[in-house]
């Protein structure tokens, strides 16, 4: 029997996860997991999750036994990709005390042990660099904790011209840096707003439809092995559909029976629950890359320079958001989708069909959202997916939506806009991993001295 | 196989254990906020943080006693609440849900920030501020006691009896405002703040009040608990426990006294032994239920919690034990 | 004496009233497009019964919310006893002694009724935070009580004071907003029409009640469609009609001709106004407001050589 002594942590937090394991059973999970999506928002959770999840097999170890250390590890690789052999890596502890190092093998791997679980330093001794090899991150620092395969990834490179430039070069950068993730916040915050303006419900399952776009494509692209633009085009797809089914299952359901505001709120928030923790079992939670466009380098074009990717994302999401105000100005939904987020009573009343365009709404924002969850992980995240992804840019979201105007469309890419920059900017003066604090911040800040956002009208927050 | 002995005495010492006490004032405190006053704070784990490493944080790092580091944590609790409503209070519901939540994030990524090492301990936490009151228990910290099968440690004890004891008093504390002329101004407001307001009342200051009162019983079940385990680690106080203590109230029945104490204990009772069983029966090589993987037990209480909390809001908002026509939580 | 002091006042609109309890300036509130309120100049008279009509949509209830602080005007100030209430939050102006009601009844459906009452009752110490906890409070809501009860009696509610007020038919909500005004000893009260849906025989209990009040020295405003209610107990009637005061006058000068109400109510309900910008009326309305004054005119003339 087993004494409950010190308190098991109710957070529940997955302690092994290296034992996931991708391409066997790789196909069935791919379809499982938009199924398991889905079924959770038809409520029909419970039964595809016990029938479908597949067996383990050999992935589903037991807790590794109480070690004496705990292994860290990494490869070197230049800039050019080959390999660095002898170079000696040293881990600090939290007093600066060296208390492992290793040296590089000849494919580029190193692997040491710490004694304890606990925040460490990795370093790379520059003495032992091979002639010409610069490194532009020799230090990293990480947390390690038992149980948790740890990777320590040291960037090299020659210095980039970017980095000794004016403070002008270097203003221009983060202000592009800013845009960039502002466009992304953007075309999420878009749906997100709609939403909102046209149903009155603050869809705090927001995230998730952006971390399962993003979890689908990073199936079809690392699983399948589908190029990432079809991947991502797929992933849109399975996103406008999971918009799509979560009004008709969830929502025009809860309109039609007049649920309360403060019900709606609670229902979307288990939602949302409920779903990143089934991405959480479906996808593990580490950090996933995708399979295209890792490893990219700058180009200069002169004033800036800036990866393929990155720049791709700025021009995806600019046209993109084009089109989604091409559509609110010139097409008929889009005009009633408008008049609908002016006025429900006034536009059920001149005849349009309200609850085909929320479902529009739904469709666009569940759209936008798969392909936010994309770009998102490609620029931000350093090209990886990650479970929490969704409800990290969810708080954003917020940010820029109420500075903007909660319920307007062009109001929420505005503020999303600011925000971006402004995450981006105040990662240069606090730590970077305090980096969405002045986001979060500039929520407080906007609603004490102007609830209804940039562009908001006052009928609305009340 | 599945030991059922085991799995019901884990059951019954989860019923009365640390987690049901602090989910119980978590709940008691979200039962004011949101079962009597209509306000959605999704962010009351943030209190719980702010009491737990106010407390701390006075102890360690400003050298404060323990019951000094205490009265820190419940004024944190206080400034917390103040800080969030004055902006959001007048508005829509909705914002001061998506404050709440955003805030408990900004703080829980605030203590574990490395720049914070010095202060909060970073991502490692904080240890050695409760010494003083393991030193205070009546019992023999390092024996077992043992009640027909269910044991306890008895520094656990001592922490459970001072935790329930605690309980105990803020539902004294609650029963009285929310029979008084005060609870009635705030179910009123509730119901129809422009009613309220027109009869004279200050609507901003019940709402404020009752978040303040609700969220120092968050910060009060944060120095509990960080009592108890006798550490602070940021990562437990992450958005999604909220909504643990959510489900608990809901359970209970909201805008009940006793809703969130018998819902939080019900809530770990059942969590105990779904964990466990899941555990036990997906353990081993040839697992009972082969098509869960052990490691994703954990993952699987958080999308139970989240789909019992759609489900009932849903379907049954009144609670396991309400009655319908008492609820007025679709109100808006 | 009321109504030798209202021969006297000129039957014009933005006319000065002796004793002016409510006194209004340019106040405007628009919605988009549409002009809700546009009054220039407003006075209601202490210790009157002064009727608010006009056609609906004519802006009386956004007039309300505007005076007691629920909805803000775009420009315009008003003062209440000579001070300024322009800047004032609801429960302020309430708080002064300047209550409303609701049309649509906000009576607290969870609420008992007899607890509805006792809400409404001012200086409760128990409804202080620190207050509540210290229990001082069971006396005054004893005195509360009873005199909600009686007040309860008297709108014919004391039946139902246990029962939810969602149990309450809407007539009886309200007679249970109207009651729960009351207790608060208000010194203008402002009904936004009282009587709609609460049967004959009750409404004539009631209107000897609101006369009562008068006789007991307090104000009251109401808006009401029924014209005989308002020729019953109203001291004064000022007509609006798209947002503006067009007419004022004593109740026996409109409802001596049925004309005047038939313009307003009646035939000219959907006609648009017109006004130029100094909010002279022009064209059409120019011709029905002359029409109305020399009505209203002859009218007060007859009534004087009644009363001679
Ligand atoms: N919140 C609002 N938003 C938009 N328009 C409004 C709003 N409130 C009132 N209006 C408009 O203002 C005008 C005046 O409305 P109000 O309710 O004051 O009329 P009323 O005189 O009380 O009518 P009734 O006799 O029907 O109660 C109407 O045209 C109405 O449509
Ligand atoms: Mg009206």
């Amino acid at each position: 029997m087993r004494p409950v002594g010190p308190v098991r942590s109710p957070d529940g937090a997955r302690p092994d996860n290296s034992g996931f394991t991708r391409p066997v059973a790789g196909l069935l999970r791919a379809v499982l997991g938009a199924l398991i999506a889905i079924a959770a928002l038809t409520g029909l959770a419970a039964p595809a999750l016990a029938t479908q999840q597949p067996p383990h097999g050999t992935s589903s170890q037991p807790a590794p036994p109480e070690q004496p250390g705990l292994p860290v590890s990494g490869t070197l690789r230049n800039v050019d990709g080959t390999l660095l052999s002898g170079v000696r890596v040293q881990a600090l502890d939290a007093s600066g005390q060296q208390v492992a190092s290793t040296t590089s093998n000849t494919g580029g791997r190193w692997e040491l042990t710490v004694p304890t679980p606990g925040q460490y330093t990795f370093r790379i001794d520059r003495q032992s660099l091979p002639p010409g090899v610069t490194v532009l991150q020799g230090e990293v620092v990480r947390d390690v904790a038992p149980g948790t395969l740890s990777l320590v990834v040291f960037r090299f490179g020659a210095q980039r011209a970017g980095l000794q430039t004016s403070a002008s070069a270097t203003a221009l950068r983060v202000l592009v840096d800013g845009i960039r993730f502002g466009l992304v916040i953007g075309i999420t915050g878009v749906g997100l707003s709609l939403i909102f303006g046209t149903t009155g419900l603050t869809n705090f399952a927001h995230g998730e439809l952006v971390t399962i776009g993003a979890v689908l494509a990073w199936t079809l692209n690392v699983t399948f092995g589908l190029q990432l633009i079809w991947a991502t085009l797929l992933a849109i797809v399975a996103g406008a559909a999971l918009g799509a089914a979560t009004d008709l299952a969830i929502w025009r359901p809860m309109r039609r029976r007049r649920a309360g505001l403060i019900a709606q709120l609670v229902i979307s928030i288990g939602l949302a629950l409920a779903l990143r923790y089934l991405v959480l079992i479906y996808f593990g939670g580490r950090s996933e890359s995708f399979a295209d466009y890792t490893n990219q380098v700058e180009r200069n074009y002169g004033f800036i320079s800036i990866t393929d990717k990155d720049l791709a994302t700025i021009v995806i999401s600019l046209a993109v958001l084009v089109g989604v105000a091409l559509l609110l100005q010139r097409t008929r939904i889009g005009k009633a989708m408008r008049a609908v987020a002016d006025n429900r009573d006034l536009a059920a009343s001149s005849g349009i069909n309200v609850e085909r365009v929320v479902l529009f709404v739904w469709i666009l924002a569940g759209a936008l959202a798969a392909l936010g969850g994309v770009l998102f992980g490609l620029s931000e995240l350093g090209g990886t997916v990650q479970y929490e992804m969704g409800f990290n840019l969810l708080l954003l979201m917020f940010a820029g939506v109420i500075l903007g105007g909660l319920g307007t469309a062009y109001g929420a890419l505005l503020g999303c806009l600011v925000v971006g920059v402004l995450v981006q900017v105040s990662a240069q003066v606090i730590p970077v991993d305090l980096k969405y604090l002045g986001g979060l911040a500039v929520l407080i800040v906007i609603l004490v001295i102007r609830p209804q956002g940039l562009l908001g009208s006052r009928a609305r927050i009340g | 196989m599945i030991d059922i002995a085991s799995l019901l005495a884990n059951g019954i010492a989860a019923l009365v254990g640390p987690s049901a006490i602090f989910f119980a004032l978590l709940a008691i405190g979200l039962n004011v906020h949101f079962g009597y006053g209509g306000l959605l704070n999704f962010g009351q784990i943030g209190f719980a943080l702010v009491g737990g490493y106010g407390m701390g944080i006075a102890v360690l790092y400003f050298g404060l006693p323990l019951w000094s580091g205490v009265l820190v944590g419940i004024v944190a609790g206080v400034v917390l609440a103040l800080l969030l409503g004055i902006p959001t209070l007048r508005l829509r519901a909705d914002y001061l849900a998506i404050v709440t939540i955003a805030a408990a994030e900004i703080l829980r990524l605030i203590t574990r920030s490395t720049s914070m090492t010095d202060f909060s301990g970073g991502t490692q936490g904080l240890t050695g501020y409760g010494g003083s009151f393991r030193q205070l228990s009546p019992f023999d910290n390092g024996r077992f006691y043992d009640f027909y099968g269910v044991r306890f440690l008895g520094q656990d004890l001592w922490a459970i009896c001072v935790g329930w004891t605690v309980v105990g008093l803020s539902l004294i504390l609650v029963f009285l405002l929310v029979r008084s002329p005060w609870g009635r101004v705030l179910k009123a407001i509730r119901e129809d703040e422009d009613a309220v307001r027109a009869l004279g009342k200050n609507v901003f200051v019940y709402k404020m009040q009752a978040l303040v009162l609700g969220g120092v019983f968050g910060a009060v079940g944060g120095i509990v608990f960080a009592l108890t385990t006798q550490s602070l680690t940021p990562d437990f106080y992450s958005p999604p426990q909220t909504f643990f203590a959510y489900a608990a109230l809901i359970i209970g029945g909201a805008g009940r006294v006793f809703g969130p104490v018998i819902g939080s204990m019900i809530f770990w009772f059942v969590l105990s032994i779904t964990d466990n069983f899941l555990r036990q029966a997906t353990a081993g090589s040839n697992p009972l239920i082969s098509f869960i993987d052990n490691q994703d037990v954990g993952a699987i209480r958080f999308v139970l919690v989240g789909v019992a909390l759609a489900v009932l809001m849903a379907f049954r908002p009144q609670g396991i034990f309400g009655k319908r026509s008492e609820v007025l939580l679709d109100a808006r | 004496m009321r109504v030798e002091v209202s021969a006297e006042v000129p039957a014009q609109p933005g006319a000065r009233k002796p004793d002016p309890v409510l006194v209004i300036d340019s106040i405007t509130r628009s919605f988009g497009g549409v002009r809700a309120v546009d009054v220039a100049h407003l006075e209601f008279q202490r210790g009157w019964i002064t009727g608010l009509i006009g056609p609906n949509g004519a802006g009386k209830t956004t007039l309300f919310n505007l005076l007691t602080g629920f909805d803000r005007p775009d420009t315009g100030r008003w003062t209440f006893d000579g001070i300024p209430l322009s800047r004032l939050a609801p429960h302020q102006v309430a708080r002064r002694g300047l209550v409303r009601t609701f049309q649509l009844t906000k009576a607290l459906a969870k609420l008992t009724v007899l607890d509805n009452m006792r809400l409404a009752a001012p200086q409760q110490t128990g409804e202080r935070f620190f207050g509540a906890l210290l229990g001082t409070w069971g006396r005054q809501e004893q005195a509360n009580t009873g005199k909600a009860m009686e007040l309860l009696t008297r709108f014919q509610l004391d039946a139902k004071a246990h029962d939810l007020a969602g149990c309450l038919s809407g007539g009886q909500r309200k007679l249970l907003e109207m009651a729960r005004a009351l207790m608060m000893d208000p010194a203008v009260v402002m009904l936004d029409e009282p009587m709609a849906g609460v049967n004959p025989a009750l409404t004539e209990s009631l209107l000897q009640h609101v006369k009562s009040l008068r006789d007991d020295g307090m104000t009251v405003v109401f808006v009401e469609h029924d014209m005989d209610v308002i020729r019953d107990i109203s001291d004064w009637v000022v007509v609006m009609a798209q947002g503006r005061v067009i007419a004022e006058g004593r109740s026996e000068a409109l409802s001596a001709n049925r004309a005047v109400v038939d313009a307003y109510l009646g035939s000219h309900h959907d006609q648009v106004l017109e006004f130029d910008a100094d909010g002279n009326p022009v064209g059409q309305t120019a011709m029905l407001v002359a029409e109305i004054e020399s009505e209203l005119e002859a009218a007060i003339e007859r009534g004087q050589d009644l009363s001679a």
